[in-house]
Formats: structure tokens, C-alpha cells, sequence
């Protein structure tokens, strides 16, 4: 027993401190390492990369920003000139025709009325969508049933309350994008849910119908949908009922957009666990009130961020009302940049740079709301 | 004493109310619908009457009398029908999506693989590939190919000579023509010889690797079988084979195969757009087979290209193929959008140009409708027979 004792002369009592890594693994220099050269073919990849990105951002930045075109009154500004061999983006073009881009033919007396929406809007949005905001029960009723006639009392006009109509040939630009999400939103929500109900109901009658419906609206492409409302609702009403052009697109827009919604929403309805049917059933309560207030909250906070990612491909769907004749945003470029005052070479890379901006901030800032709120969900147990 | 448990409950107990309210909601339902299908019916047939719009399907045999820029079977404004009309648009969306659909596939899995590389820059950049292009509108990009690039390309008389006769201008892309002998098909023969004949050879050099254990490689051979055969044919045959090469003409190119700008803007923008959401598809599959798959076929000694090819992609292609497939779809509705850059595909041709001419717009637009509808049906029922035969067989 000694011999084993006398041959550990000394046996440390504390840990020794911590080394620390080895400079290779630690700090940028190790980060580069597993990350960007830890092998023969990473490093090629690497600098392949390198290259693509030498070799494309800075004529992109020289474009856009350093040559780019800030102010001037027409297309001239723009042309190539002994001042300016290579001019680069114009952007002196969209400063002059902002105001169209947003409100289209708009009349400019009565444009308060628009920049007013957007606000009671935005308020509506930050108030429905922040999960820590107060009574998000009354935002809902705020959104999906005031905000609505609000906004058409403030766009279209009440000669009662002395708001004089503008119809709706005058609107235009980033407020018709807009209207047509919001009321795509508005509408298809509900419907959505009602469609996703009725599929998952136990009516055979209710289910068919609901499924025909989702099946055939999600089977075709959105294009064919405008065409039908653009085309043939006006002839399956009598002749004096024939809507607007821009109330057709939108009801096309929004019941196509509702049978995307319902497959979302019949996703959180799958979500709930059979218990939460069962408690509810065990406590007397009637399919209404079991679906309103047992199933329906958790079933849409669930699919909260698909919702959001539906709503991102309805914003994005919104620039095909182009193709029945409606004046969006994108078809706001496209009349801007075919005027000739404005002929330049880079007018109209400039115009759809400027509108891809624009859809892009919107979009990628709901997708990151989106994300957001999904990570909260798994953080907090639910899915 | 308690006799009974009956005896425990009060003896006036509701009964339960029998449910009417559900049949009776599925009849009015039933009642609503077809009111109003009635009510449209009427006022379509009056609406037709008073605009004096004939009804049925009666113009489909009549001659369609416009021009179509693109198209795969024969057809003349003066002579073919708007039936004639349907099948060129129809033939030429399904062009334009095959070709953009095994594009978007390779691009799509390329990018998907890249955003998991472990290179940093290289997931970066397929990650902003990947945000970039799907925060933006489809049609917006597709103007922007459109307008912004093909259209400026040199006029004719500035234009770029490819490399192989190819010439480049903002007209289109004008390529050489393969033009073949009537020999040619012994070629053809030769291909599928090779084919069935490398089949063969893999099934063989299975068999003797199940019965020896031994590895021979057939990779050079059959490489070797499938572009050797074919060659010799060609050889053997002399050379049917010509290419047409388009020249310039002082007003426009002739000779060679012509690709229209639209056609190009069209097959560039839905594969760019659709490898997006692939990669999105791509990722989600890889990242669902769990790491202690991969670990377990290591641990078992397979190295990473055998691991990668017999354990993950099995499992990441059956979580890969359902959405894949609905992308695919999704692929096949954009291409509609053709419509707003002119090139004639079913909507343009169909639901624009015969809309346009013969007025019938509920005929027209049923029959659009009704060809996306079938490719989305078929293809539907493609994806559940396949969902069937991969399920995984639970014990």
C-alpha cells in the first residue's frame, strides 16, 4: 500500500485553471480557419467567392450610389455627357415621380385623405400584429371591421361629411398595392377560416363544398382568377349591378386568396391536440363556442407565421392586377418609365431597382416578424 | 337502498335535443349555392343576348385569323382554327416549364446544398440568394430581365457573335439548327443498344458483388458503352447529321433555331425564382434526417460520399419530393405570367388573343382553368401514389 503511495509523490487538490485553446482554433484567425479554409476545396470555394464579389459589388456601388444621378428636372440629367461619361443610377427620376408612385392620379388637394389611411393602418397593423400590445381582441375588431369602412369613407368619399368622391380610376401607385393587400387580408382571413372550418367539418355537404372550392382556387394560377373576375363577374350579375374594375380584381384577389389562407388555417386546426376537442366537448360546450374559444386561439396562434408568409405572397401576388388593367405600384413604373421626357438608358433599371426596394423592405420585414414569432412559440412549448 | 343507478339521476332529465341543425344547414347551404348559380346562369344568358355573344363551344372550329410568334406545331392565322390556337399556346406553356423546371431543380438543389455548406461566404451568399429573390415580386423581376436587360441588348446590326454560329441580339438568341439525314435513327438505335447494354453490365456487377464481395467499378465502361456506340453509329452511318447556321440579313437573321426574348426572360426568371424556394425545400429535407443518422453510417464505416448517397439522400428525398412537387406546380401557374410580357403561352394565346376575338369569355376562361386544374390534379395524384410507395412502413 505504500509502495503504490510512495509513487505519487504529489496529487494536485484544486483543478488546474484552464489552458487557453490553441491560437489556431480561437479568435478570427481560428474562426477563418474552420470556416473558411479548412480544407483544399473550401479554400478554392472561398476564394471563388471572393472573386464573384469583387467582382460585382463595386460597379454595383459605382451604379447606385457613386455615379448614380440625385436631382435634375428630365431625362437629360441622365444621358451620358462630357461631365458625366458613364452616368449611373437615375434617381432624379423617381424623386420627380414619387408622389405618382405613391398616390397615382390622386388629386392633390385631397391626398391627406391617403397619407391618413396609411397611418390608421399602420396602427391597426402594429397594434393586431405586437404580441405584448393591449386588448388585441379590440384590434381585431379594429382592423377586420372598422378599419374597413374607415378607409373607404377616407378613399372613395362621403359627400355627407363633405369628403367629394374619387373614384377609383384616380387611384393609383403604392396606396392601390395597399388596398388590394389590405382587403386581400381583410377578407380572406375570415373566409379562410370559415373554408377551413367548413373542410374540416362533419357535414359531408359543408366539406364538399369546401373542398371543391379550395381545390379549384388553389389549382389555378392567379391570373385566370383576375381574368374571371375581370371578365365574366361583370356578366353573371344584371347589367346596372356591373362592379368597378378595381372592386373585380379585388374580390378575385381576395377569394383567392382565402383558399390559401383556409389550407393555413385547416393546418392549425390540425395542430390542436384531440384532447383539446375532448375537454371542450366534456365541458358542454356547443361546436360555436368550442371552436371560438377553445380551438380558433390556439389554432391561430399556432400558424401565426404561416398566416404572415401567406400575407408576403399575397403582397407579392398584388403586382398582377397589372395584367387586368389595374394601376399598382408596378404599373405606376412602368407609365413613369415609358415617358419620354424621361429616355434615358438607366431609367428603367433605376424604376424596377426603386419598386424591388420597396417589396423587398415589406416583404423581408414581415418574414422577419414572422420568424420571430415562431421562435417564440417553440420557445415557449407550442407547436 | 340504491337498486338501480338510474335511481341516482333526477327522473325529469332533459333529454338531449336531436340535431336538425346540421342537416338543415347542409340543405340551405345546398339551396344558397344553387340559387345562385341559377341567378348567374340568367344573367349570363342575358348579358350574352343583349351583347350578342354566341355561346358554346361552336368557334373552336373556326379559323382563328391572328398570328402566334412561337410555335411547335404547324399553324397559320389564315388557315388553322382557335382549337389549333389552344394547342400551340398549351404546347408552348408546357415548353417553357419543362425547360424551367429542370433548370430551377439544378439550380434550386445547388443553392439548398450551398446555404448548409460549413464555407461561411458561400452559405452567406446563398443565403442572400435565396432572401433576396423571394422577397420580390415575380412579375417585377420578370419586367426586369425583361425590360431592363434582353431589351437592351445590341440591336441587330451590333450583334454579338457567339462562340459556334450562336448570334445575340435584342431580337432573340439565334442558335445553330441540328438538321437530320433519314439515317440518322440508326444513331438513335445505337444510344438505346448502349443504354439497355450499361443497364445490363450494372445489374451484373451487382450480382457479383452481392455473390463475391468484390468491387469492380464500371463507371469508365459504361461511360465509355454510352458515348462510344452512339458515335461509332454516327461514324458508320456517315455523318447524318448538319447543323444550319443562321446569318445575318440585312433585316433580320435567318436560318438556325430562333429563341425569343420573351421565351428567354420567361425560362431565365422561373428557374431563377423557383430555385429559391427549391433551396428552401432542399434545406428543410437535408436538415430533417437526424444527425444521428449520418454518425450511425459512420460509425458502421461508410465514408462521407457513401453515407451522403446511401443513407441521407434516401431519407431527405422522401421529405424532399412532396413540396418539390408543389413547387413544380407552382413553376407551372407563374409561367402564366407570361401574358404581361407577350410570349404566347396558353393565357396569352387562350385566355387573351381567342378571349379577345370571340367574346366567349366563360367558355374561354372555363377551358384555361380547366387545363391547370387537370395538371394540378394529375400532378397531385403522381405526388400520393409516390407519398404511398415511400412511407416509411411503421411496426
Amino acid at each position: 500500500m505504500s509502495a503504490i503511495g510512495d509513487q505519487f509523490l504529489y496529487v494536485r487538490g484544486v483543478p488546474a485553471d484552464r489552458l487557453p485553446p490553441p491560437a489556431a482554433r480561437a479568435g478570427v484567425l481560428g474562426w477563418l480557419r474552420t470556416n473558411l479554409f479548412s480544407s483544399p476545396a473550401n479554400i478554392t470555394l472561398t476564394l471563388l467567392c471572393v472573386l464573384f464579389i469583387v467582382w460585382a459589388v463595386p460597379p454595383l456601388l459605382r451604379f447606385f450610389l457613386i455615379d448614380a444621378v440625385w436631382s435634375g428636372a428630365d431625362g437629360d440629367a441622365c444621358l451620358a455627357s462630357p461631365a458625366q461619361p458613364q452616368p449611373g443610377a437615375c434617381w432624379a427620376f423617381v424623386r420627380v415621380w414619387s408622389s405618382y408612385f405613391v398616390y397615382g392620379f390622386y388629386p392633390i388637394g385631397q391626398r391627406w385623405r391617403v397619407d391618413l389611411f396609411f397611418l390608421t393602418l399602420a396602427f391597426g397593423i402594429v397594434w393586431l400584429l405586437r404580441l405584448s400590445a393591449p386588448r388585441r381582441d379590440i384590434s381585431a375588431c379594429y382592423f377586420f371591421i372598422v378599419l374597413p369602412i374607415l378607409s373607404f369613407v377616407l378613399l372613395h368619399g362621403a359627400p355627407l361629411i363633405g369628403l367629394s368622391v374619387v373614384p377609383t380610376a384616380l387611384w393609383g401607385g403604392i396606396l392601390v398595392t395597399v388596398v388590394v393587400a389590405t382587403i386581400g387580408m381583410v377578407f380572406s382571413l375570415p373566409l379562410g377560416i370559415l373554408l377551413a372550418l367548413g373542410r374540416c367539418s362533419e357535414m359531408p355537404v359543408v366539406r364538399l363544398f369546401a373542398v371543391i372550392f379550395i381545390e379549384f382556387v388553389r389549382g389555378v394560377p392567379l391570373i385566370t382568377v383576375l381574368f374571371m373576375a375581370s371578365v365574366m363577374l361583370p356578366l353573371f350579375v344584371p347589367e346596372h349591378l356591373a362592379p368597378d374594375k378595381l372592386i373585380r380584381a379585388l374580390i378575385g384577389v381576395a377569394l383567392f386568396a382565402s383558399a390559401y389562407m383556409a389550407e393555413v388555417v385547416r393546418g392549425g386546426l390540425i395542430a390542436v391536440p384531440r384532447g383539446q376537442y375532448e375537454a371542450a366537448r366534456a365541458l358542454g360546450l356547443g361546436y360555436w363556442r368550442m371552436t371560438g374559444l377553445v380551438i380558433l386561439p390556439q389554432a391561430l396562434r399556432v400558424t401565426l407565421p404561416n398566416i404572415v408568409n401567406t400575407f408576403i405572397g399575397l403582397f407579392k401576388d398584388t403586382t398582377l392586377v397589372f395584367v387586368v388593367g389595374i394601376f399598382d405600384f408596378l404599373h405606376a413604373i412602368e407609365a413613369a418609365r415609358a415617358d419620354p421626357k424621361w429616355a434615358a438608358p438607366t431609367t428603367t433599371v433605376t424604376g424596377y431597382v426603386f419598386a424591388g426596394l420597396f417589396y423587398f423592405v415589406c416583404c423581408y420585414g414581415m418574414s422577419r416578424y414572422a420568424r420571430n414569432v415562431e421562435a417564440r412559440l417553440t420557445r415557449s412549448g407550442r407547436r | 337502498m340504491i337498486e338501480k343507478i338510474q335511481d341516482l339521476l333526477p327522473q325529469d332529465l332533459p333529454r338531449r335535443p336531436r340535431r336538425f341543425g346540421g342537416i338543415a344547414l347542409q340543405i340551405a347551404l345546398i339551396l344558397v349555392i344553387a340559387g345562385l348559380a341559377y341567378g348567374a346562369i340568367v344573367n349570363v344568358a342575358q348579358n350574352l343576348a343583349r351583347a350578342h355573344i354566341a355561346s358554346g363551344f361552336g368557334f373552336w372550329n373556326n379559323t382563328a385569323g391572328f398570328d402566334i410568334s412561337q410555335t411547335l406545331i404547324s399553324y397559320s392565322a389564315s388557315t388553322s382554327s382557335f382549337g389549333r390556337a389552344f394547342w400551340v399556346g398549351l404546347l408552348n406553356t408546357l415548353l417553357v416549364a419543362a425547360i424551367a423546371i429542370v433548370l430551377a431543380t439544378v439550380l434550386g438543389f445547388v443553392v439548398g446544398i450551398a446555404r448548409l455548406s460549413r464555407n461561411w461566404l458561400v452559405a452567406r451568399l446563398a443565403g442572400g440568394y435565396v432572401e433576396l429573390i423571394r422577397n420580390v415580386p415575380l412579375l417585377l423581376q420578370l419586367f426586369f430581365w425583361y425590360n431592363a436587360v434582353l431589351k437592351s441588348l445590341p440591336q441587330l446590326h451590333g450583334s454579338v457573335t457567339l462562340p459556334g454560329g450562336g448570334i445575340l441580339n435584342n431580337r432573340g438568341l439565334f442558335l445553330p439548327r441540328a438538321e437530320f439525314a433519314p439515317h440518322f435513327s440508326a444513331v438513335l438505335i445505337a444510344l438505346f443498344v448502349a443504354i439497355a447494354a450499361a443497364i445490363v453490365l450494372r445489374d451484373w456487377s451487382r450480382r457479383r458483388r452481392e455473390r463475391t464481395g468484390r468491387l469492380i467499378r464500371i463507371f469508365w465502361p459504361v461511360l465509355g458503352l454510352l458515348c462510344g456506340l452512339p458515335l461509332a453509329a454516327l461514324a458508320l452511318a456517315g455523318f447524318p447529321l448538319s447543323f444550319s447556321v443562321p446569318h445575318m440579313g440585312r433585316f433580320n437573321v435567318s436560318g438556325g433555331v430562333e429563341i425569343l426574348p420573351e421565351f428567354a426572360a420567361l425560362v431565365l426568371v422561373l428557374t431563377i425564382y423557383t430555385a429559391a424556394f427549391i433551396a428552401e425545400v432542399v434545406r428543410a429535407g437535408v436538415l430533417a434526417v437526424h444527425a444521428g443518422q449520418t454518425e450511425a453510417a459512420q460509425a458502421l464505416g461508410l465514408r462521407s460520399a457513401a453515407t451522403l448517397r446511401l443513407v441521407v439522400v434516401p431519407q431527405a428525398m422522401r421529405v424532399i419530393i412532396p413540396p418539390l412537387t408543389s413547387q413544380y406546380l407552382n413553376l407551372i401557374k407563374n409561367s402564366s405570367l407570361a401574358v404581361a410580357i407577350g410570349y404566347p403561352d396558353l393565357v396569352q394565346v387562350f385566355a387573351g388573343s381567342v378571349l379577345n376575338i370571340t367574346g366567349q369569355a366563360v367558355e374561354v376562361i372555363a377551358i384555361t382553368m380547366a387545363v391547370y386544374l387537370s395538371i394540378s390534379l394529375f400532378m397531385s395524384l403522381l405526388m400520393n401514389l409516390y407519398a404511398r410507395t415511400t412511407a416509411i412502413v411503421e411496426r
